[in-house]
């Protein structure tokens, strides 16, 4: 009878005199924290690695002392007390020396509501700083399109630096010099724009402080509605309307809908659409591009576009991805070529100017509107982004608040989706809309069940398998690119079974974007998606193809899928990206240098490709030929053709797969000199 | 001229010297640094790509050992010891001599002609001979800011022949 006793005992330790079972956590801290004894941290973050530099969640372990619970695992029978006279006096201290160290401009920092480090001064009560304050200023960088990094406000704790390493797999940022210079900052203290980060945000989501922030556009999005020359319309993503609540303090995943969309109404949008509208049309146009590549032996598998720090990550890591990348525009970029199309003869524009706003939860999309390549003869295709949370701030300057507004509905045409539209703010969302359509293609008659929640959940990396008539679509999801490594690597060495991968940046999906608002409460993620999921069922279409006002707009404005019109406007292409700006290897010393620039990439992929070797002896061959005093050679960092490596610039000549003997000839070229 | 295009080879070299291996970062700055006198950005740019890391790690350590350079240095440094000993016995007079002689002072340390570097260290050791100052290897003891001057003299008198 007593057979299975031993499973039932448990194994406990006492936390300030209570009992509690010990269930696999990590550390002690976890421990504490289920028991609902909320030790304060800076620098533990569940989905990154321990660091334990904070200081901030010390313990007292008897027969241990003062130890910092997210570092000590936890063992049966230790007796932990939380809340001693000394752990509290060493908590105040290591607060006290991260205040007087940091820029104390609260009531002006965007941070201020959601700021660890206030939440933490008021929690232990810190009414006066005994330490001296350093007097420098460090300049703020506005360089990036996406984030502001405000280094006075910096505590050093790291969790930017772990997250951007371990979680999207790039390392843009990290400690640099020691002691009191120590500092979080881009390589070379270059500008963050200068560097490979991918605008994430992911950073700013798990920064404590004000160090780093979206970088708001809300005033000059006040200045276009209250321009009365401009007619300006709002296009607001799936992942916005179940994170909008939490600004005003209701619960994760509180669906509002209708209320943001009346509130855009209220600050002045002449018009409010649903991005989910051209999320049903990526669907068509992704899931057309795809079935072509799967029936034609195209390039597969095929990667999904949607997500813009995905985009920059394989613009400047895979340059032979590119082909995989699926050529279709982001559904907010697709919505702002639409909207020019369609809006004009909608709309009666009277002459204005018609100024297209996005609502995202994502601060890598006010990158991705920026781009050259979206801007036709100085128009952007959008105008402004704005996350989720600034739509916020911008109800709260006028005195609105969300719960009190009566919903309204999206207008009507490019307001109107389903419920595959609005998947696309969850990870593997893209993926279920696109084999909704895909399946349906395949089988050749209606899909009776739309669910495919072989794709849903919450890992990092998720493999599926879908058959249809027997054939069988392997599909691979991706959130964080950090996990895209492996299915890069496969590709790489052609083993890769996938057709279809899916690749957010962001941990979650869109729902958990760096827009959305803040928030501390570790499950507010999972509430998101669930309501994403909710408001599929909820909707009358579930299949993008079944979208009546994507299929008039289809008839009106496009020939089909796929077609011509929609290759101009719906569709893209890429590009080779370098990582680092503004940095050549001089090869030559001395004053002996030559007029004729011959420039030699050791990017990463020219230099994969031998380019090394080639340097050596263009080097060996300048020198043997006497020809330092005519030429001055120099290595770069990668020019934006790694697909066809390795690339040399001799003048104003490029050569691209170039040889040493090409290099020769058209060095001799330059010269004058006769071929030898 | 066979001098002039040896930085990017023996870049490579020490590259290879040591594997190319990311763990052995550190080995390669210094070698790297040996070679130059100092970490120059281009080369650590090179050095993240070829070892896979990315560039801020590589500057991140490169910033954090105290005797990784990414300035370049002059050819003769001059270490002039501020340790208590030396102190009081005027170290600074020694310093501002050195300034004055070489047109140094504030963030500048290095000579327009990348000949001087002068630095202020804690404490050489060598508190029986204050105030010491050190040029590359060589240890000077019991200097005046006169002495200061003879020497500097000297080393400049050697480099223009
Ligand atoms: S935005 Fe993303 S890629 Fe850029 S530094 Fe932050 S975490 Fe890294
Ligand atoms: S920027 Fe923010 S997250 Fe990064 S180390 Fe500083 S305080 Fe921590
Ligand atoms: S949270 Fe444990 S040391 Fe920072
Ligand atoms: S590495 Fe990009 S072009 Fe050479």
């Amino acid at each position: 009878m007593n057979s299975n006793t031993k499973d039932t005992v448990k194994e406990t330790l006492f936390v300030d005199g209570k009992e509690l079972p010990i269930n696999g956590e990590r550390n002690v801290l976890e421990v504490a924290r289920k028991a609902g004894i909320d030790i304060p941290t800076f620098c533990y973050h569940s989905e990154l690695s321990v660091y334990g530099a904070c200081r901030l969640c010390l313990v007292e372990i008897e027969g241990r002392g003062i130890q910092a619970s997210c570092s000590v695992t936890p063992e049966p029978g230790m007796r932990i007390r939380t809340n001693t006279k000394q752990v509290r006096d060493i908590r105040k201290i290591s607060l006290e020396l991260i205040l007087a160290n940091h820029d104390l401009s609260c009531p002006t920092c965007s941070r201020s509501a959601t700021c660890r480090l206030r939440e933490l001064a008021d929690r232990m009560g810190i009414s006066d700083i005994r330490y001296k304050a350093i007097e420098q200023k460090a300049p703020l960088d506005h360089s990036s399109l996406s984030l502001v990094r405000d280094p006075n406000k910096c505590v050093l704790c790291g969790d930017c630096v772990r997250a951007c390493e371990e979680l999207q797999g790039v390392g843009a940022i990290d400690f640099a010099f020691r002691g009191a210079d120590s500092a979080v900052l881009p390589a070379f203290n270059q500008d963050l724009a200068e560097v490979e980060c991918v605008n994430c945000g992911l950073c700013a989501t798990v920064c404590p402080t004000g160090a780093l922030t979206p970088r708001s556009e809300i005033e000059e999005v006040w200045d276009a509605l209250d321009d009365p020359d401009k007619v300006v319309v709002a296009q607001m993503a799936p992942a916005v309307r179940v994170g909008l609540g939490e600004y005003f303090g209701m619960e994760p995943g509180s669906v509002t809908t209708g209320q943001a969309v009346s509130a855009l109404k209220a600050i002045g949008f002449d018009k409010v659409f649903d991005t989910s509208f051209t999320a049903d049309m990526t669907v068509l146009e992704e899931g057309e591009e795809f079935l072509d590549r799967f029936r034609n032996n195209g390039v597969l598998p095929l990667f999904t576009s949607c997500c813009p720090a995905w985009v920059k990550y394989a613009e400047q890591y895979g340059p032979d991805l590119l082909p995989h990348l699926s050529s279709c525009k982001s559904p907010q970029q697709m919505f702002g070529s639409v909207a020019r199309r369609v809006l004009p003869g909608m709309m009666d524009l009277e002459g204005k100017e018609l100024v297209i706003v996005s609502v995202m939860p994502c601060t890598a999309k006010k990158f991705e509107a920026k781009q050259e390549k979206f801007i036709h003869d100085g128009v952007p295709e959008v105008n402004h982004v704005i996350t989720t949370a600034e739509l916020g701030l911008m109800l709260r300057q006028c005195g609105l608040q969300l719960a009190n507004l009566e919903a309204a509905s999206f207008d009507m045409p490019l307001g109107f989706k389903t419920g595959a539209g609005v998947l696309f703010g969850v990870t593997g969302g893209v993926t279920e809309a696109v084999l909704r359509y895909a399946v349906e293609e395949v089988q050749g008659k209606a899909l009776e069940n739309v669910d495919f929640r072989e794709v849903r959940g919450e890992q990092g990396l998720r493999e599926a398998t879908v058959t249809v008539e027997g054939v069988a679509l392997r599909l691979a999801i991706v959130n964080g690119l950090a996990q895209a490594a492996p299915v890069i690597e496969s590709i790489r060495k052609g083993t890769s079974p996938y057709h279809l991968v899916e690749v957010m940046a962001c941990p979650g999906g869109c729902v958990a974007g760096a827009g959305q608002p803040h928030t501390f409460n570790p499950a507010a993620r999972q509430q998101r998606t669930q309501a994403i999921y909710d408001t599929d069922k909820t909707l009358d279409f579930h299949k993008s193809q079944e979208n009546p006002e994507l299929a008039k707009c289809y008839a009106e404005h496009f020939d089909g899928v796929g077609g011509k019109t929609a290759h101009e406007l719906l569709h893209t292409n890429y590009t080779h990206r370098k990582r680092l700006h503004e940095v050549d290897l001089a090869l030559q010393e001395g004053e002996s240098q030559g007029t004729l620039p011959v420039q030699v990439c050791v990017g990463t992929n020219c230099f994969l490709n031998g380019s090394q070797e080639l340097l050596r002896k263009l080097m060996a061959h300048v020198d043997q030929n006497g020809l330092n005093d005519q030429v001055s050679l120099t290595a770069t960092f990668c020019m934006e053709n790694c697909g066809k490596s390795p690339n040399v610039r001799v003048g104003d000549t490029h050569l691209e797969a170039c040889t040493f003997e090409s290099a020769c000839a058209a060095l001799d070229k330059h010269l004058g000199c006769v071929p030898r | 001229m066979q001098q002039t295009l040896r930085k990017f080879d023996s870049l490579c070299d020490i590259l290879d010297r040591f594997d190319r291996d990311p763990a052995k970062l550190i080995s390669i700055l210094q070698a790297v640094q040996a070679e130059y006198r100092y970490l120059p950005k281009e080369a650590l740019a090179y050095i993240s790509t070829s070892l896979g890391l990315p560039p801020a790690r590589v500057f991140g350590v490169a910033t954090f050992y105290a005797h990784f350079a990414l300035e370049p240095k002059g050819k003769y440094v001059i270490h002039v010891c501020d340790g208590t000993a030396c102190h009081v016995k005027n170290s600074q007079g020694l310093v501002k001599a050195i300034q004055k002689k070489l047109g140094l002072g504030g963030d500048k340390t290095t000579t327009d002609d990348l000949l001087f570097t002068l630095e202020t260290v804690s404490c050489l050791g060598a508190c029986g001979l204050a105030p010491v100052l050190v040029i590359n290897e060589d240890v000077h003891g019991m200097m005046t800011p006169q002495k200061c001057v003879e020497a500097l003299d000297e080393i400049i008198e050697r480099e223009a022949e």
